[in-house]
């Protein structure tokens, strides 16, 4: 039996490569994926253990903040004399690391990687303590100079000597560069640009006094990171954090595997798409194989061969398969991994070369993976390989025993109804899991209209190839007829692709609607006609405000902050506003109370004060970096999308010794002036302050719409594999159908098809069968984004926009995949010989 | 090897339906060599209905083959009315056969998904022509299958569906129609209809039977039996009966194909 395994693997070759290829994309995305994160994580490792502090003092805020936003909580100066006083102590220095330092060049470009942070830092070279190392020129001293880091240095195309522009969340300097430094081993923070100052400067720009970020204390020799953080944490007592070298990298590491494994959770699911459609083609291609073996395998059963033997010799190719797939994926996500990193590398985030991180773990789930999916696909043709009975062997005209299409209709209802039940559950937030139980929801209504599929096929495909058969008259006649003519073979090509397009409708759908119902969040609740921002959402100047309020025509400018803060035990943005100028540009519905109480307190929306239990005259504790504050709530208002939450009176959250800062400023302005008309004073006025970016209200609404379309690409184009994939199926069907129709394709030829009309036939099959995927495909997708945006609307997504323009495009996509995967099979259909198809067995 | 004749041969008179001018067919090379057909010249009479008889491998099929254009001669030329088939692209031969030629197999006569009618009028469809509603009548009630006209070949027995096949190489008044072993996969039965039907349409309708078989008795009913043995003709007969095909090929057991007939075939 071995040997006919063997045998037959050699046999067909091609068609198993094609569906050991399905196997193969989905684990490389696996082990891709491993790789990518892996690689990342000992990268980012490398860079906490770049010094050998033995002990760290930080602030003891009552939280980290999510957001760096400006509120960068800091140590009392005097703490670092107490700490170098401490027995045991050798050396201890402060340093300042704060974010929103920003490097403009001569273009206003600001300098580092999108969305990497912009770090003002103090300078120290002692290289126990700090990882900096100066590579040119000399340490920074006064007001007036700075150091940078070489690959911002490189990007603004500066050297020693030059002054360039530094944007602090304060004023706007232009210091000249006096050295270049190098961070650690690799050079640069993770793509993070960094500008380091006289560290007493640093502490005065940045940190508003003699104050400090964290301190870093060496031990004498002999004395143990665990004692000396023992003593150092006796003498400075509360209000100070106190941990060993090793245990501040640990807790570093621990905050960098979190935010990892989310990258990695959000690729694996992908990958987990990607292999689920690879089980339908798996499925498809050994059913397709067993069919055609039949009279091979009832002879090895006339033989003597086993029920079992028979289903061990089928579960065995599957296996060859499986490990070949599973080895070729590993290969290939290694590939994988080194795309993503010079992807990285061209955002500005250089992973050190020749260290790609390949864990056992990366290769023993890639080969599991393989293996279990591909053995596990081929398991239900195996087991109705052996329910071929031997006399087959003799007489041609034996199929395989199938069971009823309603045993799969009923089973495909209950499945599908099951999945739409658990989908509804997940979404209204039920059980400890509800995200995981939307997905198990999803991939059973994804099963279940698979199941059920065949039974529908036959009814939609001949609506779908109406025209067809009107427009290509019998080639198209014969062309649909084969579509239709397999019912389990066409539904689980089709179903392949359905599950792509499927997400990418449901995904398209959302993401239309949430751009509707930004749009009208927007409409109703700036009636600013500018708005003031950095692209990163980085705090910035009080000046920012200042400035534009002096420009002529200008009615109000109002600058908003975001803090954040501890609420009920979240952490949440905390808006900080004046009621009088605020109520200019936005309009909040009250609900309760007055908006002018925000100024002696607080308002909450609606949805947040239901959540929480707060009603008007409650009293709420909010803890802010700096300490616990109470205010009493003066009003409830309707909450808008992403205006929502707890609005606090600023010069209240002010006072709570956050910094003076501006996150927005809302710019109307005058009665009677033409907005359009002060535009260009505008942008004069904010000329010192390259950070921020004007906008106008369109313009805002075009901004959102496009980071959501930005976000859309992405899972796109990651949903794209499982499309590949798909097409992988529809092309192993064809071939595998055009080798089963050998001879009715040599009929057709001597009764007078032509090359063309063949290859024609072949391809209309196949636009049929895609096209019948994406039909349902579509239906799903929209069924799950209508879905989602009604368990969405509380979260502000509450107009339903469907984007049909999308929706067209994907039908076209699939009627184009459906051309391109018959290229091949047509082609070997159309070189046929004819006389050896007419004769063929 | 014998080679064309040097002077291209005027066209084939009205009368012949088909016709093969020193045809030769060679499989492999070398030590591996088969001669398949050696220098065969034969014209199949228009309104006839000839047999091609023979033993395992003598070439019967090949020569078939050959003359429907399905299969290409080593050297030698063949014509289907006034076409001359060599160096015809397959676009140009593809049409031909779909316009001058039908076709009956052994099996495996239809499209699993078109009904019988469908079935009927496939190449005229695949011309993208309409088929002579009168004429299609004609060969409809002919072959009686009326009531069945919208199944499909499942749903047909054996016989039934050899006549829908039939009917279909009949429908586009073909110059001529190849049956291959027609009768190879029916019962007795079923074998007289189809070979009955066959005769029919040379006598009633006028069209041009050539047919392959081993059987005797179908040969009987044709007008003409051309016997080969060894990729050569090696008997001629006119107005065949059962015993007298059943004695010829009798010869071939006892003498072996190797000797031609050296005395004119029996017959009335």
């Amino acid at each position: 039996m071995l040997k006919a395994t063997l045998r037959n693997l050699g046999a067909h070759k091609l068609r198993l490569l094609m569906s050991a290829l399905a196997v193969v994309l989905g684990v490389a995305f696996v082990a891709g994926t491993f790789v990518f994160t892996d690689t990342l994580g000992k990268t980012f490792n490398e860079l906490f253990t770049q010094t050998e502090t033995d002990v760290v003092v930080t602030p003891d805020s009552a939280f980290t903040p999510n957001q760096t936003a400006g509120v960068a909580p800091s140590l009392p100066g005097e703490m670092l004399a107490q700490v170098r006083a401490v027995d045991g102590v050798k050396r201890a220095e402060g340093n300042v690391l704060v974010d929103g330092v920003t490097l403009v060049d001569d273009e206003d470009n600001v300098i580092g990687s999108p969305g990497a942070p912009h770090y003002g830092v103090s300078w120290s070279d002692d290289a126990a303590l700090s990882p900096l190392s100066l590579v040119e020129g000399r340490a920074p001293a006064g007001d007036d100079e700075i150091a940078i880091d070489t690959q911002a240095a490189k990007q603004a195309g500066v050297e020693v000597g030059d002054s360039i522009r530094v944007v602090t969340p304060g004023p706007s300097l232009e210091p000249k560069i006096v050295g270049i430094f190098r961070y650690g081993a690799t050079g640069n923070l993770a793509g993070a640009s960094l500008t380091a100052f006289e560290p007493e400067v640093a502490q005065a720009l940045l940190l508003g006094g003699d104050r400090w970020s964290a301190i870093d204390a060496l031990a004498e020799p002999g004395v143990t990171q665990q004692t000396l953080a023992e003593r150092v944490s006796a003498a400075l007592g509360d209000g100070a954090k106190v941990q060993t070298g090793e245990e501040a990298q640990d807790e570093a590491a621990a905050q960098l595997t979190q935010a990892l494994s989310f990258i990695n959770t959000f690729l694996l699911v992908f990958a987990f798409i990607a292999l689920f459609v690879g089980c339908f083609i798996i499925l498809n291609t050994f059913s397709m194989l067993v069919a055609q073996r039949t009279r091979e395998l009832a002879l090895l059963r006339a033989i003597g061969a086993s029920r079992r033997q028979v289903t061990r010799s089928v579960l065995g190719e599957s296996l060859v398969v499986g490990i070949v797939g599973g080895l070729g994926g590993l290969l290939l996500g290694l590939g994988l991994a080194v795309g993503l990193r010079a992807l990285f590398a061209a955002l500005g985030i250089e992973i050190p070369a020749g260290s790609l991180v390949i864990a056992p773990r990366t290769i023993i789930v890639a080969m599991v993976v393989g293996i279990v999916v591909t053995v596990g696909s081929a398991y239900f043709p195996a087991r109705r390989a052996a329910h071929i009975p031997p006399v087959a062997a003799m007489r041609d005209d034996i199929a395989l025993p199938t069971r009823s299409l309603h045993v799969r209709a009923v089973a495909g209802t209950v499945l599908a109804a099951l999945g739409a039940a658990a989908l509804a559950l997940g979404l209204a937030g039920a059980g400890p899991q509800p995200l995981a139980l939307v997905g198990v929801g999803a991939l059973l209504v994804f099963v279940g209209v698979a199941v059920l599929s065949p039974s529908i096929s036959r009814p939609v495909v001949g609506l779908l190839g109406a025209p067809v058969r009107r427009l290509w008259g019998a080639v198209g006649v014969l062309a649909v007829g084969n579509a239709q003519r397999n019912r389990r073979r066409t539904a689980s090509t089709a179903s392949a692709l359905m599950i792509g397009l499927a997400l990418v409708a449901a995904i398209g759908t959302l993401g239309a609607s949430t751009t509707a119902s930004t749009d009208a969040t927007i409409d109703r609740v700036i009636g600013a006609d500018y708005i003031v921002l950095n692209p990163g959402f980085q705090p910035f100047s009080t000046e920012v405000a200042a400035a534009v309020a002096e420009v002529d025509g200008v009615g109000s400018s109002v600058g908003i902050m975001q803090t954040p803060a501890l609420v009920k035990g979240s952490q949440v943005l905390i808006t900080g506003l004046e009621s009088g100028p605020a109520s200019s540009v936005v309009s909040f519905e009250l609900v309760d109370g007055t908006f002018e109480s925000v100024d002696e307190g607080m308002v909450v929306d609606e949805e947040t004060a239901k959540a929480d239990g707060v009603a008007v005259g409650d009293t709420v504790e909010v803890t802010w970096l700096s300490g616990p504050q109470s205010y009493e709530v003066g009003g409830i208002y309707v909450g808008e999308g992403t205006f929502s939450g707890y609005v606090v009176g600023r010069s209240l959250v002010v006072a709570a010794g956050n910094p003076d800062v501006d996150f927005i400023v809302y710019v109307k302005a005058q009665e009677g002036v033409d907005p359009t008309s002060i535009r260009p004073d505008l942008e004069a006025a904010l000329e010192p302050f390259p950070t921020v970016e004007l906008t106008s209200q369109a313009e805002f609404k075009e901004q959102i719409r496009g980071q959501i379309n930005q976000l859309l690409a992405l899972v796109y184009a990651l949903l794209g594999l499982a499309v590949v994939i798909a097409i992988l199926g529809i092309i192993n069907t064809l071939a595998l159908s055009v080798i089963e129709r050998t001879r009715e394709i040599g009929l057709l030829r001597a009764v007078g098809m032509t090359r063309g009309q063949l290859r024609r036939m072949v391809r209309l099959e196949s636009v049929v069968i895609a096209v019948y995927g994406a039909v349902l495909g579509i239906a799903l997708g929209l069924a799950f984004g209508v879905t989602l945006q009604r368990a969405l609307v509380d979260q502000g997504i509450e107009v339903l926009s469907i984007p049909w323009g999308l929706l067209a495009a994907v039908l076209v996509v699939a009627a184009f995949v459906g051309v391109f995967a018959a290229v091949w099979p047509a082609r070997r259909a159309a070189r046929l010989d004819v006389l050896r198809a007419v004769t063929t067995e | 090897m014998t080679a064309a004749p040097d002077q291209q041969p005027a066209a084939p008179a009205g009368g012949i339906a088909a016709r093969a001018e020193a045809l030769t067919k060679v499989y492999g090379s070398g030590d591996t060599q088969v001669v398949a057909l050696d220098a065969v010249s034969c014209s199949l009479e228009r309104g006839r209905y000839t047999a091609i008889m023979g033993p395992s491998g003598s070439g019967k099929s090949t020569l078939m083959h050959c003359l429907a254009g399905l299969d290409e001669a080593t050297s030698g030329q063949v014509w289907i009315g006034d076409t001359a088939l060599a160096g015809l692209k397959d676009n140009d031969l593809t049409k031909l056969r779909r316009d001058q030629v039908g076709f009956v197999f052994q099996a495996f006569n239809l499209i699993p998904t078109l009904t019988a009618l469908e079935n009927i009028t496939l190449p005229m469809d695949i011309a993208g022509r309409k088929p002579d509603q009168a004429w299609l009548d004609r060969v409809i009630d002919t072959i009686g299958l009326r009531p069945r006209l919208g199944h499909r070949p499942s749903e047909l027995s054996g016989g039934q569906q050899q006549r829908v096949a039939c009917a279909r190489a009949l429908a586009s008044q073909p110059a001529v129609i190849f049956a291959d072993e027609p009768t190879g996969n029916l019962d007795s039965a079923s074998g007289a209809e189809v070979l009955g039907f066959l005769r029919q349409s040379v006598d009633e309708l006028g069209q041009t039977v050539v047919m392959v078989t081993h059987d005797p008795g179908a040969a009987s009913y044709a007008d003409r039996v051309i016997f080969l043995g060894d990729g050569r003709i090696v008997d001629d007969m006119a107005d065949p009966t059962t015993d007298l095909v059943h004695e010829r090929m009798k010869r071939f057991d006892v003498t072996g194909a190797d000797h031609p007939a050296t005395h004119p075939a029996a017959g009335a």
